[in-house]
Order: C-alpha cells, then structure tokens, then sequence
C-alpha cells in the first residue's frame, strides 16, 4: 500500500542558512570564537607576507643592480703572504671575451681621518682605496654629490667618499678636507650606495697616480671588478684568474657579488620557524575555542534539535546543520585572519619601505587550513548533536 | 482508514513500565484527547504515537506504515510528511518572523523556500494571523505565539496532529482561542490528538481517552 518513504534532500543554500542561524542567533559569541582562528591566521599570513616583502625588495634590488659583476682579489699563497695583482689587471680583463668594462681598486693601508688633531690609530672602518677611474661605471655607482675623479684629479691629492664613509666623517657635502697620511686631501664627491660591492661604500677614494705620489703605494691592485654580458658571466669567470695571475692563478679568488644578496634573499624568503609556530598554536587554541563552542551550542540546543527531527530532519541533517555551522565560523575566523594578516603585512612594509607582497597560495593555505579547522574542531560536537533523541521536544 | 493504529504497545524505562499493553487506533477525521495525571503515561503514548520514540514491544502504525520495519531516516521522512507536532512551550525561534518560523517547519520536506514561505503564508492565514507575519515571537500574545505554532504543525498539511498540553501556558481566554482553532482545523479535516490536564479541552473532543499507570482505562465517545 505504501510508497517507499525518503527524507527529502536539503538544498544547499537551505544547509547553509541552517548553518549560520546558529551563528546569527548569538553573533557575540560567534566573533569570540572566530577571533581564536582569526589570530591564529592574521599570524602566520603575516609572517609569510613580511619574509616575502622583504625577499621581494632584494630581489628587486638584484634585478636592478644585476648578477653579471664578478669580483677578483688575491688568495693567500701556500706560504700565507698577499699575492700581488699585476698592475694593469683591469685592462688584461677588459681584453676578455664578453668584458664590457673592468676597473680595480688598492688598499693603501692608510686611514683617512677629519682633521689632524684625531689619532691615527682610529679608522672608523673606513679604507683609502687607489681606484682606477672606470670603477664607477663597472659598479654601475653613482655619484650622489660632487663629481668622480678624472684624468686631471687622479693625480691629485683628491678625494670621494663612498656613501657610509661619507657619513661616518660627518660630511654631507663635498668640498671639506680630510686628513690622509699626513696631508689634506679635498673631498671633491660622495658616492650613492654600492649594494654589490658593500667595501667601497666604507672607502675613500683616490687615483691611482695621487695613491702613488702622495701615499707611497706601489701600484699593485688588490681587488678588480668587472662587469660582462649576462650569457658571458661563466665563460668570463673560468679565465679570470689566470688573467689577473698568470702565474698563481690558484691564488686568485673570484666571487660574485650578487650572490650575497641572493643568499640573503634566500634567508628574508625563509620564515622564522618560531613566528610561524606561534601562529599554529593561536591556530589551534582556536580550533579548540570553536570546538568548545560548538559542544555548549549543542547542549543548549538539544530543545530545538529535537524539533527539527520532529520537524522531519534526519540525523545526517543534524549532524550536518552544525559541522556546517563548525566550517562557518571557523571559516569566517579565517576569512578575518587573512585579511588582517593582509592588511598587517601592507602596514609593515609601508612602514619600512617594503613592496607589499602577501602570496596566493598564503591566502588559499590560510583559509583551506580554517576549513580542516572547522571540521576537525565540529566533528565531535555534530556527532553529539545527531545522537540527540526526538524526544527532548517533547519533554518540559 | 486509520491514522494511526497501536497494537499492544509496552514501554519500559529500566523498571519503569510507562505503558502496558496499549491498544489505541485513531481514524481519519478524529479527534481525539488523551488525559490523565502526571506519570500516568501519557507523554510517552505521544512520543511513540508522534514516532518520536519506539516501543519496546507492540506494533504501531501511522498513515499505514510500520513503525518498527521503518529506518531512523524514513521514520523522518514519515514525520516530516505525516505528523506535525504542537508543544506546550511553543517552542518558536525568537529571532526569527512568525512567518519564517512557520516556513521553518517545512524545511525538511524539499519544498523550496519561496514554496515553503508561501505554505507558511497561507497556514499563518488558516489561524487568523495573516496580519502578524513579520513579527517576532516576542511581539505577541501568548495565544498568537501558539497559533503560530499550530500553523506550522499544519503548514505541511499532515494527516496527523498531535499536541502536547497546547493550552498548558496559556490563561483561558487565550486557550479557548487555541480550542477553536483546533476545531476548525478538525472540520477542515485534520485528524488531532491531543495531551490536555485542560477539562475544557478534553470535554471539547468528541472522543477521550484516560490513561493511568500506563493503561488506556476507559474511552469515551
């Protein structure tokens, strides 16, 4: 006589208004539990956004400033003294295939100080560098004020800063005198920075005739920079120190500037383990909290899940009603967490320069993670809620 | 053809025997009271009548269907399309409309909500309330919060009605209001039963049935 008997399915939008009518009912309590996950997220989206910010703002300097300079100095000889550079090593690489310009630098061993009354013995880290005049252009540097040496002023007692010896002597503006060795030397430039070669920041420059002459230096250059084309950079480097050093060409050192600051690129991209655990333990407190809530949301509601079973529901619509409420409010904790770690992130890096950069898949990570959150977190009390008999509408 | 159908009903709680071999049918178009003391059984007769609950022996039948040979999920089903239920706390979501709370007791019959908002629209007018559809729970009277529970114990139009003390919160203006609903809903069809300590009510029924420690002790008609 009887038709077979089937509860009827939910719509989807019906489960997920079902799922928010807890959560509507009691908002205040909804947002405090949400605020758990939302921490939890807002920290580890921040973490992630800060350490790509500040790898991005390196690797954005490293694609302006290039990876195509190499750098060649003297190794230690298997006796432990200095090799010496030949003189003319910058125009013995310039004569290298794919060499598009080369210059070199001297330590002379002196110190230059702001006036003769200062002690010799104190050098603000700063080293008198010869310099051959194509440095500027090789290091691809500027000249932040004043000019650069030229065929004229190598020979005389000259001189231009780098841009942190510049501020450690106190001076803004060229044309101030300097004590070096003895004698003033005029200041005539200031150099803007030099990320790759970080040691002429520190220096202060001379001409290699004015090292000579004022300065005894013999001439021999302690460092060569040079600059080729980007496809050329290995071809250049496996000839490089047999050109500067024919004779010990072991003795040479070749580096590549730029992968300093790939290496420190690397390292700004690599989070801090400790931040990132931080985040998952708010994570989990979270997790926790919304279980927590969801567990006393069942108990008070036993009244009204014995309605809906007397209004027809099944156990499995019981039971998803609040694993759908669970995924709601944790998603929502999650939502805000993105956004604040978001918005955290662009505050950071406004504030320290940085290029604001929070990646996709932090975003997606962050809330997929809320999503387990949610369902690990409603599982328990949905399963409570499910094994609530009818009866209790019934009961007064 | 019965509505509903007990044979030799028994319900145990432990050592407490709550019902004792019941015997009960009710026919389409009934209606019917269930009176007796606190205890004496009678809420559990609802329960397994509303197949909230199932007996520990006996067979019960609603709308033709055996309870027992019937899966948790069908029984929901069955309820959903065969049984509504009123309470004596009314048992309405306070933040939600009259109407919605009416609509709310067809969410588990696959309606649509336009389809389920239109039932419950025209439920709330069967019991004189069409003018309070947007009002919340708190902003009527005790008799109208229960009349907005019977809408949606019809909304569905159930062959069966069954309530539990529908009067017991309710002064006797407001009770009566209730009463006659219920018949009207009774001429229209509807088959009820209904749980009442309310004498007025129970007179109001043309049949009655007493229930004591357990056992259906007399039925008048």
């Amino acid at each position: 006589m009887s038709t077979a008997l089937r509860p009827a399915r939910l719509r989807t939008t019906d489960m997920a208004r079902l799922g928010t009518s807890g959560l509507r009912a009691r908002p205040a309590r909804a947002i405090l539990a949400a605020l758990g996950i939302a921490i939890g997220i807002a920290t580890m989206v921040t973490v992630v956004g800060i350490s790509a910010s500040s790898q991005e703002k390196l690797l954005r300097q490293l694609d302006e400033l290039g990876t195509n300079l190499l750098r060649v100095s003297p190794g230690d000889s298997l006796f432990g003294d200095k090799v010496k550079l030949s003189k003319n090593a910058a125009e013995m690489v310039k004569r290298i295939d794919g060499v598009t310009s080369a210059g070199q630098t001297a330590e002379t061993g002196t110190t230059v100080r702001r006036n003769d009354l200062i002690p010799s013995g104190i050098s603000l880290g700063i080293t008198v560098q010869a310099t051959s005049l194509d440095l500027l252009t090789t290091l691809d540097g500027r000249v932040r004020q004043g000019t650069w040496l030229n065929a004229a002023t190598e020979r005389q007692p000259v001189v231009v800063l780098g841009a942190v010896a510049a501020e450690r002597l106190g001076l803004l503006t060229p044309n101030a005198q300097v004590w070096i060795d003895n004698r003033w030397f005029t200041v005539i430039g200031i150099l803007d920075r030099t990320p790759l070669a970080e040691e002429i920041e520190r220096s202060a420059l001379v001409g290699f005739p004015a090292a000579k002459e004022y300065l005894n230096h013999d001439g021999h250059p302690t460092t060569v920079y040079e600059r080729s084309a980007d496809e050329a950079v290995e071809s250049v480097r496996a000839v490089l120190a047999r050109t500067v050093s024919p004779e010990n060409p072991n003795e040479a050192k070749v580096s590549r500037p730029s992968d300093a600051l790939k290496a420190k690129a690397a390292a700004a991209g690599a989070f801090t383990g400790l931040m990132l655990g931080l985040g998952a333990v708010a994570l989990f407190v979270g997790g926790v909290g919304v279980a927590n809530t969801m567990v006393v949301a069942v108990l008070e509601r036993r009244r009204e899940i014995g309605l809906r079973r007397s209004f027809g529901a099944t156990r499995a619509q019981v039971r998803n009603q609040f694993l759908v409420e669970a995924l709601l409010l944790s998603a929502f904790g999650g939502g805000a967490g993105v956004l604040l770690g978001a918005l955290a992130t662009f505050v950071y890096a406004q504030l320290n320069g940085l290029p604001t950069v929070v990646p996709l898949w932090a975003l997606g990570g962050g809330l997929g993670i809320t999503v387990v959150i949610g369902a690990l977190a409603g599982i328990y009390p949905a399963l409570r809620a499910a094994r609530v008999p009818p009866t209790v509408a019934l009961s007064t | 053809m019965n509505v509903l159908e007990i044979r030799g009903v028994s319900k145990t709680y432990g050592r407490v025997h709550a019902l004792r071999n019941v015997d009960l049918t009710i026919r389409k178009g009934e209606m019917v009271s269930i009176v007796g003391p606190s205890g004496s059984g009678k809420s559990t007769l609802l329960q397994i009548a509303g197949t909230l609950d199932r007996p520990t022996s006996g067979t019960v039948r609603v709308a033709g269907y055996d309870v027992s040979t019937l899966s948790d999920s069908q029984l929901s089903a069955l309820r959903a399309r065969f049984i509504g239920f009123v309470f004596q706390q009314f048992h309405l979501s306070p933040s939600l409309s009259a109407l919605d709370n009416v609509a709310d007791g067809l969410l588990y019959t696959g309606l649509s909500r336009r389809q389920r908002r239109e039932r419950a629209e025209a439920a709330l007018q069967l019991v004189g309330l069409s003018h309070r559809l947007g009002h919340r729970p708190n902003q009527l009277s005790g008799g109208q919060m229960q009349r907005v529970a019977v809408a949606r114990a019809v909304a569905g139009r159930p062959p069966l009605l069954l309530a539990d003390e529908p009067t017991g919160n309710l002064d006797s203006e407001a009770g009566a209001e209730v009463l006659s609903l219920f018949r009207t809903l009774n001429a229209r069809g509807i088959t009820i039963a209904i749980i009442t300590h309310d004498t007025e009510v129970a007179m109001a029924c043309p049949r009655r049935i007493r229930v004591r420690d357990g056992l259906v002790r007399s039925e008048v008609s």
